[in-house]
């Protein structure tokens, strides 16, 4: 990119700059990470490093029903409600790319009011609608509302990664014989699939990030994901000082969000940046 | 033919494109058809989960309707509006939640600003640096409030320690700086993104050239990068603002809404869930997706912000 920091100076300046902001982002991770180590007799000790070590926060939560179960419940939840969306919104966001068909505009408009809604004023009602169906405090309690959010994101981040395709392919699979859908499935999707790895990502970091729902359409650990079930720790009187056990579950959370950022780091900037200063 | 037919999509479509546009080729209508066809299970879903409760809320809104009085239910028109916007609750969560809104995202704008050049001009590690600061942004807001929190507690935390065993949590102001910091850490990485898709588009002769011509650094980004990145600038506030409008998680953690620094999101969870008030969660409800439309019809209106995505459907 650029290449103009050329004298000394100015390299030690730039370098410094990556310290204080890689420093920044990394301390309140370490500190958790810190406090998910130390002993109970530790935890009321401010300082960074642990006076003494253990592995006791992560091995009780990690047998507690309290914790894995909701563990479960969020891996699912947002799995399939990642898989979901993804399909749906690619299926909108092709012919948002592609297809010329009146309404286009209409239904990117609602995408984008969807994905700018308050979710609190949709709490109420759906609370509402969910006791009334049988859907509270079940998966698919959480699972329609986290598809109907991640659908914008996925929408709006795929139509810009699908319009960067090259369509000559598309139209040489309908030279050949090809349908339209059979055009899609074949010569389309394949092209596709880093977009639309990159859309799952940032879906199940979404679904994998929300607590507003998770608490409100949740009353047990049948239904409830890891970060509303956090909460819940303090009452329990299985563990003596929360503190250790809460550290250690919001590490055991973030390790998936690690892996992510290590693995897929170009794409998820990719992702979080496509569409928007583009037009 | 009119858009509203989008809705109904799938069979009525093709019945509908059939019937008035006779003149369209069998390609063309094909091609219609499958475009509702692909976009038919997307509307469904956001039209059930979305639409279809912003209307029933309105209509709850409109209702004296609290859970633990059910035999009381009756419709009582615009009085719950009249209730919370004489409600000395609704003003200071209103006043909370835009001291949050308009610091967090003001502060997250110049260090996302420098984040963004920090990223640019490295040339050492940039992906060493750039996945380490997406990690703040794919962290469980949860997950990270809870560290702040403890990190805040006096005799607990570093951070309390280091400022003399202060216990901000337990202070209006104090306690505010406190969520604003917890913001700004988490959504920088966001802005700092936003706006180095911006960065990369400013051409580089161009600041040369400037160089060239005697500008020094300060002259180069205000007269030149700064206009280029308005757009992608004006798009990151649009986004960041209503985002933090909808705070919730992070004060939820921290202080749970104690000292009067709930937010309105707070505000409405209360009275739905603590309160069980559906008539006045309701109420509250629209009221904040009122105050989110402003916002963005400002930001579209006012600073001429191209709303994202409009230029999907015009090319």
């Amino acid at each position: 990119m650029a290449a103009v920091a050329s004298t000394p100076r100015q390299k030690v300046g730039w370098t410094t700059a990556n310290f204080v902001v890689i420093a920044l982002a990394l301390i309140p991770v370490l500190w958790l990470l810190s406090l998910s180590f130390k002993t109970p007799a530790a935890v009321i000790d401010p300082s960074f490093i642990p006076a003494s070590w253990t592995w006791g926060n992560y091995s009780g939560i990690l047998t507690s029903a309290q914790f894995i179960r909701p563990l479960i419940n969020s891996i699912g939840i947002g799995l399939i409600s990642t898989v979901i969306s993804v399909v749906l919104a690619s299926m909108a966001a092709y012919a948002i790319a592609r297809l010329r068909f009146p309404g286009k505009s209409l239904l990117i408009g609602m995408a984008l009011l969807i994905a700018m809604f308050p979710l609190i004023a949709l709490v109420t009602p759906l609370f509402t609608i969910e006791r009334a169906l049988g859907l509270f405090n079940t998966w698919p309690g959480l699972i329609i509302p986290y598809i109907a959010f991640g659908l914008p994101l996925g929408i709006y981040t795929l139509s810009a990664f699908f319009r960067e395709i090259p369509w000559e392919l598309e139209k040489a699979a309908k030279v050949d014989g090809a349908t339209p859908f059979q055009a899609f499935v074949r010569v389309i999707a394949p092209l596709a699939a880093p977009g639309m790895v990159t859309t799952a990502i940032l879906v199940f970091l979404a679904c994998w990030n929300d607590f507003l729902l998770a608490i409100s359409f949740t009353s047990t650990i049948a239904s409830r994901t890891a970060p509303a079930a956090m909460e819940y720790f303090s009452g329990s009187s299985q563990f003596t000082v929360p503190t250790g056990p809460i550290a250690a579950a919001a590490v055991v959370i973030t390790i998936p969000i690690i892996v992510f950022v290590l693995f897929f780091q170009r794409r998820i900037v990719a992702g979080l940046t496509s569409g928007a200063v583009k037009g | 033919m009119s858009t509203s037919t989008q809705v109904a999509a799938g069979t009525a479509a093709e019945q509908a494109a059939k019937k008035r546009k006779p003149q369209l080729s069998e390609g063309a209508r094909a091609e219609r058809r499958l475009g509702y066809l692909l976009c038919a299970p997307a509307v469904i879903v956001m039209l059930a989960v979305v639409a279809y409760p912003v209307v029933y809320a309105v209509w709850l809104s409109l209702q004296r309707y609290n859970l633990e009085l059910p035999q009381q239910v009756k419709f009582v028109g615009l009085s719950n509006y009249g209730a919370v916007l004489s409600s000395p609750y609704w003003w200071q969560a209103l006043e909370v939640t835009v001291i949050i809104t308009v610091f967090s995202v003001a502060i997250t704008l110049v260090l996302g600003m420098l984040l963004a050049m920090v990223l640019h001009r490295t040339l050492f590690a940039r992906g060493t640096v750039r996945t380490t600061s997406l990690i703040p942004y794919g962290i469980v807001t949860v997950a990270a409030a809870y560290g702040w929190q403890y990190a805040w507690t006096p005799g607990q935390g570093y951070l309390s320690a280091a400022f003399n065993d202060s216990a901000p949590l337990t202070n209006h102001f104090e306690a505010l700086i406190v969520i604003i910091i917890a913001e700004i850490w988490k959504t920088t990485p966001f802005m700092g993104l936003l706006l180095l898709a911006g960065l990369s588009l400013v051409p580089e002769d161009l600041l040369k050239a400037a160089k060239v011509d005697g500008a020094n650094a300060w002259q180069r980004f205000t007269k030149i990068t700064l206009p280029l990145m308005k757009p992608a600038i004006l798009v990151a506030l649009l986004f960041r603002t209503l985002d933090s409008f909808r705070i919730f998680d992070n004060i939820f953690i921290l202080t749970q809404g104690s000292n009067n620094t709930g937010s309105v999101s707070i505000l409405a969870y209360d009275n739905l869930f603590n309160a069980l008030n559906l008539g006045i969660g309701s109420t509250i409800s629209i009221l904040i997706f009122i105050c989110v439309a402003i916002i963005a019809v400002l930001f579209i209106k006012g600073f001429g912000t191209a709303a994202p995505g409009t230029s999907f459907g015009g090319r």
